[in-house]
C-alpha cells in the first residue's frame, strides 16, 4: 500500500470512526434501519473511556484453502506496525533475529504429500505459557483474550520466547528510530503479534485481516451471532497443537488431511 | 584558629562564585509553546506529567483505554516542534519539546527507545477528548 492511499484510507476510517463513536444517543437510535432493527455492531462498539471486558473474546479463523502464498498478511502487518522489509530496523541484526510478528509457513503431510501453506503468528492462547513464565508480569492477557507484552516492564529475559510452541516472539536487539506512533518497540523488550490491539479498540479489523478478507475472518469468539463464530458453527476449525490445550484464539480450517 | 575561620569563609566565597559562574552559563530553555490548549493548566502540567503519562499509559496497555486526554501520542501531536526546513525535530535534537527541558534539568528518559518522538502523516490524529 503506497502512503497516499493509506493517508486518504486513514482519513476515512478517522471520519467514519469519529461519526460512530463520538455520536450520541440520539444518533445511534437514528440508525435503526426499521424499526426494532438496529445496526448491532454500531450499538455494541465500546466507548473508548471503558476497560475491555472478558464478555468479548477476539480471535482470527484462517481458512488455508484459500491461502495461496501471496505474503499479503505478513506486508500488511509491516506496514501497520513498522517492521520488517520497508523499515529502517534492525541492519546488524541476522535474519533469524529479526522481528517477525508473523511468517509463512509450508506444513506437509509426508505420507500423502498434501501441502499447505499458512499464517504464523502469535495464537492468542487463552492459557498462555508465555504468561505463566514471565517474571515481571509484562508478558499479559487482556480481557477480551488479546496476549500482548507490556513492554514498559518487559526486562527482555526472553523466558517468553523459549515457552511459546508456536515461537511466535522475537527480541529486538539493537536501537531503533523511527517506530510509528501507534506501535511502540524497541530494544531490549520482546515482542509479537498484537491482533492490531491500536485498530481493534478502534472498532477496526487487524491489517493482515483487511489484507487478506477472502481467506481470514476477525471478530468475537463468545457472541455466537458474529461472523467468526458462524463460521466456526458451520465448518469447524482446527487449533494449532490442540494437544496442549492451550486453547488459542486463532483458528485454521483445511488443514485436517 | 583564626587562620582556619578565614580560611572556611574564602572557600565559601569561592564555591559561591563558582555556583553564580556556572549558574550564569546556562540559559534557561526556550520552550516553544504549542498551538491549541492544553489538557492541563500549565504549572500542573510541569509538575505532574509524569504522573498523568505513567497513569494513562497501564490504562492503554492493559486495559485498552485510548483516550487522548493524558495520551503520550497526544502530547508529541500538539507539541512537535519544527525546524527551520519545517520538518519534525527528533529526540537527538535540543529544541525537540521534551528534550529542551530534560536537558535543563539533567534527567534521562527512555520513552522515545520505543516511541515515536515526530508524528506522522499517517498518524491518525485522537480529537475524542474526553469531555
Amino acid at each position: 500500500m503506497n502512503k497516499s492511499t493509506m493517508k486518504n484510507n486513514d482519513a476515512l476510517v478517522d471520519k467514519k470512526r469519529r461519526a460512530i463513536l463520538g455520536g450520541t444517543t440520539a444518533a445511534i437510535a437514528g440508525m435503526a434501519i426499521a424499526p426494532g432493527i438496529f445496526l448491532t455492531e454500531t450499538a455494541q462498539a465500546r466507548p473508548v473511556d471503558q476497560p475491555v471486558s472478558s464478555k468479548t473474546r477476539w480471535g482470527i479463523l484462517i481458512n488455508t484453502n484459500n491461502c495461496n502464498d501471496c505474503n499479503d498478511c505478513v506486508t500488511a502487518c509491516q506496514n501497520e506496525n513498522g517492521w520488517g522489509a520497508g523499515s529502517s530496523d534492525e541492519k546488524n541484526s541476522r535474519p533469524d533475529q529479526k522481528a517477525q510478528w508473523i511468517r509463512t509457513v509450508k506444513v506437509t503431510n509426508k505420507e500423502t504429500g498434501y501441502a499447505k501453506t499458512l499464517p504464523m503468528m502469535c495464537q492468542h492462547c487463552e492459557s498462555p505459557p508465555c504468561v505463566d513464565v514471565c517474571p515481571t508480569g509484562a508478558s499479559f492477557k487482556r480481557e477480551d483474550g488479546i496476549v500482548l507484552v507490556d513492554k514498559h516492564i518487559c526486562i527482555g529475559c526472553r523466558y517468553c520466547m523459549m515457552a511459546c510452541p508456536y515461537k511466535a516472539r522475537s527480541f529486538i536487539h539493537e536501537k531503533l528510530t523511527d517506530q510509528l506512533s501507534y506501535a511502540p518497540r524497541g530494544i531490549g523488550t520482546v515482542e509479537s503479534c498484537t491482533m492490531c490491539v491500536h485498530r481493534v479498540d478502534n472498532g477496526e479489523n487487524p491489517a493482515c485481516v483487511d489484507a487478506c478478507s477472502d481467506s481470514m475472518i476477525f471478530g468475537d469468539l463468545n457472541d455466537p451471532d458474529s461472523n467468526i463464530s458462524r463460521e466456526l458453527a458451520k465448518h469447524g476449525g482446527t487449533q494449532i497443537r490442540a494437544d496442549l490445550r492451550l486453547n488459542p484464539g486463532v483458528r485454521y480450517q483445511g488443514l485436517n488431511v | 584558629m583564626h587562620l582556619l575561620h578565614i580560611l572556611k569563609a574564602l572557600f565559601m566565597a569561592v564555591m559561591l562564585m563558582t555556583a553564580i559562574a556556572a549558574n550564569a552559563e546556562i540559559p534557561r530553555p526556550e520552550v516553544v509553546e504549542a498551538e491549541g490548549k492544553c489538557v492541563e493548566p500549565t504549572d500542573v502540567m510541569r509538575r505532574n506529567h509524569m504522573e498523568f503519562i505513567l497513569h494513562q499509559r497501564d490504562e492503554t496497555v492493559h486495559e485498552g483505554i485510548r483516550t487522548s486526554k493524558h495520551s503520550f501520542k497526544q502530547c508529541i501531536s500538539c507539541h512537535a516542534v519544527k525546524d527551520d526546513q519545517g520538518e519534525y525535530v527528533k529526540v537527538d535534537d535540543s529544541k525537540h519539546f521534551c528534550v529542551t527541558c530534560h536537558e535543563y534539568a539533567a534527567v534521562n528518559i527512555d520513552c522515545f527507545q520505543c516511541h515515536a518522538d515526530t508524528p506522522r502523516s499517517t498518524d491518525k490524529h485522537e480529537l475524542r477528548v474526553n469531555e
